[in-house]
């Protein structure tokens, strides 16, 4: 599956008028493009309609957060980490304070794993919603899919809200814990929201799982082999639509989800059609772990004692903490000098890194299927260019 | 048979269109400056210093101690130290900020100031409508403007108030009767 | 948890020549990773996926790490006889450690689920000899890394189908992630409160020319 040398111009099978001598049209997509999800943008090569090269160009948002976090403290960065994947700032969070706790030993007390478990299982539901209104939206269904999966966002929102302070920049795991504890009467609500999702999803089956311009659009469109996934790295709901079943909650066990049952959902085609169905499934996987999780939380304390605000200081050292966020593996990679601020700070995004397989999705498709394939990997900008 | 499941569909989004007139949950949203949603108690908007007393000047918690100008990962606080110690709400000698600036344009909202803050002096705000035609300096929060009473952060926050009250009574009175036992065991000894 | 010495033996009995050592990890996350040859990077590399063992086939996390020419300091104790008395005197000497830029690849088995096996390229030095080979052809995740790499650190991956910029734009100079890099003075600058960046031009171009 290596790949050498540059791509060369390829000539379309089976397409009239296509062929030798065609002229190559070079379309810059992007980054003010609205189908772009953000400031990315594409050079694509079409020969008629068919694509011939495709080149993503990164950078429009790049503020270098590695750096910045590497001139901070430990817990200044941790705010930053809400700014990559502005959808999902719970489970960035977790993924560096989990990098965090390997790096120093401390351990999270149990009311804090259940919690974490939650916020992160109600981020997956809410990012998975918007990324099938989004996806609906790139193929031409105009707002109205985006709205409903938008309301029920919402909700959740409203639910971080109460619980941390604010809606998407959550800034609420620490090292050893989460900051504060749940507020009176979140659990309810929360178990309100969570017995009340499934009618949500149930009608968001019944609105475009059997549309014909949805299956039109998408089976067959943006096949990925699942050997070339795994040589690209590519993760998360993308690789298991894929049909590879590599999903760090059940590989990694990090938290406490082996408490858990669940299933991962796999796809067998690997095109969007696929990729979208698996985000579906997996929310309704999201919606048992929260039945269980909420059934179990205990009372206790969340922080661990030997955690401090000010003058946090590991030992030198490194470690490398991943888990599974609603878009893939996210990974933090800490390097320890004994200071008070990381010596290297890395952030694995799995935004970018699933970009890596765009072009080889693209070849021979229309410059329409385009939208929608880099509408299927669910890509944050923020994320991607950091 | 072609078409039927965008007929499906249709009939959802026709559900979703007459529901949301007759049933509240499908309409979530609220015309806004008309109406409001009800204020979170957690709800965190930019840091405000609290005062104890009536007196913002004298009655200011903050001590100088700079933590925060050092903690705030965006550099947004900017603090110059008095030279002069000067009596707060209790009559003890105490440094306060002759400056204390807030670059709201800067300010990430993160709440990591007043995690840091070992004084319980700064608070986060619940405030939004901040908007302002000079985003320069209109945007810059000097300490007059960013000293608020106890009575306000009780107002905003009860709960959380109402916990710190509690501990600072208890510090409070755990000092006093050091105090207190000190000049009598001198006399003791005399 | 694959300890490194064993994949040190195993990588050493199948690649021939191969030298591969064992760096200690400070902290109790991974037990330590190998430190490869750069010559011999490509071969330990497919061995690692190929071996049944191991089968290494996804290479998670590529990043890295600037490490700076580092002056030490030490003390050593002589003795010197002053006055035909023989007297111990504490001695200051200067010891320059070069310093190198490093490539760290965190592998996985996606087949197996095990990892991770953390693997350290190290380049000669800081600036001419900072070519190392890319292991994007053993697995593509690499590619946009070893590019973000190349980017903000300034290693050369010899083999890479397409080095390029990834995040800064395509006719910058400087390696921002390096340990030495100052931020240019020279962009446009939004007044603020504190003004740092506008004070800091100041200083650094003279006060004519800033204003």
């Amino acid at each position: 599956m290596s790949r050498t040398g540059e791509f060369e111009p390829l000539t379309v099978p089976g397409e009239s008028g296509a062929g030798e001598g065609q002229d190559v049209l070079e379309v810059a997509m992007g980054p003010h493009h609205p189908s772009t999800h953000g400031v990315f943008r594409m050079d694509v090569a079409v020969a008629g309609e068919r694509i011939v090269r495709l080149k993503p160009v990164f950078g429009y948002l790049h503020r270098n957060h590695e750096k910045i976090a590497e001139t901070g403290s430990y817990l200044a960065a941790m705010p930053y980490t809400d700014r990559l994947d502005y959808f999902c700032s719970l489970t960035n969070n977790w993924a560096y304070a989990l990098a965090v706790e390997r790096l120093t030993g401390l351990r999270p007390p149990e009311r804090a794993e259940y919690i974490r478990v939650i916020t992160a299982e109600l981020t997956r539901l809410q990012n998975h919603a918007c990324l099938v209104g989004f996806l609906a939206q790139d193929m031409g269904a105009s707002g109205t899919p985006l709205m409903y999966a938008f309301r029920e966002r919402e909700k959740i929102l409203d639910l971080f809200e109460s619980l941390t302070g604010s809606r998407m920049m959550c800034n609420y795991m620490r090292f050893g814990g989460c900051r504060c504890d749940l507020p009176d009467g979140w659990l309810d609500q929360a178990r309100q929201l969570v017995a009340d999702f499934p009618r949500f999803l149930d009608e968001f089956e019944r609105f475009l799982a059997d549309n014909e311009i949805l299956m039109a659009r998408t089976q067959g469109i943006g096949v990925l082999p699942p050997e070339l996934a795994i040589n690209a790295g590519v993760t998360g709901p993308m690789l298991r639509a894929s049909g590879v079943n590599y999903d760090l909650r059940k590989v990694d066990d990090y938290g406490i989800y082996h408490r858990f049952k669940f299933r991962v959902p796999l796809g067998d085609h690997g095109d969007v059609y696929d990729r979208y169905m698996i985000r579906v499934l997996e929310m309704r996987e999201s919606v048992e772990i929260l039945h269980q999780a909420l059934r179990d939380i205990p009372a206790g304390p969340i922080l661990d004692p030997k955690s401090k605000p000010r003058g946090f200081r590991p030992k030198p050292g490194e470690a490398y903490g991943r888990i599974e966020a609603p878009k893939g593996e996210l990974g933090f990679y800490l390097i320890s000098d004994g200071g008070s601020n990381p010596y290297r700070y890395r952030v694995r995004p799995p935004s970018l890194i699933n970009l890596t397989v765009l072009e080889d999705m693209c070849l021979g498709q229309t410059l329409a299927d385009v939208v929608v394939i880099l509408g299927s990997v669910d890509i944050v900008l923020g994320e991607v260019d950091r | 048979m072609l078409g039927a499941g965008i007929i499906k569909g249709l009939a959802e989004t026709a559900r979703n269109f007459v529901g949301s007139y007759v049933v509240p949950e499908r309409l979530i949203t609220v015309p806004y400056p008309e109406q409001r949603l009800p204020a979170q108690e957690n709800a965190r908007n930019f840091p405000f210093l609290v005062y104890d007393g009536d007196d913002a000047a004298a009655g200011l918690r903050c001590v100088a101690c700079q933590i925060c100008e050092k903690e705030c990962p965006p550099q947004c606080i900017y603090i110059v130290k008095d030279v002069v110690k000067k009596p707060d709400h209790t009559g003890k000698l105490q440094f306060q900020p002759k400056a204390f600036d807030i670059d709201l344009s800067v300010c990430m909202s993160c709440q990591i100031c007043v995690e840091v803050c070992p004084f319980d002096a700064i608070k986060m705000d619940t405030e939004f409508e901040l908007s302002t035609t000079d985003r320069f300096g209109g945007l810059l929060a000097t300490k007059d403007q960013l000293s608020k009473p106890n009575t306000y952060y009780h107002q905003i926050h009860p709960g959380e108030a109402r916990q710190v009250d509690e501990h600072l009574a208890a510090a409070r009175a755990r000092l006093e009767a050091r105090t207190l036992s000190k000049p009598a065991g001198d006399a003791g000894s005399r | 948890m694959l300890s490194p010495e064993t994949i040190k033996a195993q990588v050493e009995s199948l690649v021939p020549g191969a030298e591969l050592v064992v760096v200690p990890n400070g902290s109790t996350d991974n037990p330590g990773a190998l430190l490869v040859r750069g010559e011999q990077a490509v071969a330990v590399a497919r061995a690692l996926r190929e071996h049944p063992a191991l089968r290494l086939d996804y290479a998670s996390n590529v990043t890295g790490v600037d490490w700076p020419d580092q002056v030490l300091r030490e003390k050593h104790r002589i003795k010197l006889i002053v006055e035909g008395e023989e007297r111990e005197f504490e001695e200051e000497r200067e010891r320059r450690v070069p310093g190198y830029l490093e490539v760290v690849y965190h592998l996985y088995s996606m087949a197996l689920g095990h990892g991770p096996v953390v693997l350290r390229l190290r380049t000669g030095n800081r600036n001419d000899q900072v070519s190392l080979p890319s292991l994007t052809p053993v697995w593509r995740s690499c590619e946009l890394q070893e590019r973000e790499v190349f980017d903000l650190f300034g290693v050369r991956f010899e083999g890479h189908p397409d080095l390029r910029r990834l995040l800064m734009w395509e006719d910058y100079q400087d390696h921002p992630m390096r340990k030495d890099y100052s931020d240019p003075d020279d962009y446009e600058y939004e007044p603020t409160a504190h003004d740092r960046v506008l004070a800091r031009s100041r200083a650094r171009q003279g006060e004519g020319a800033a204003s």
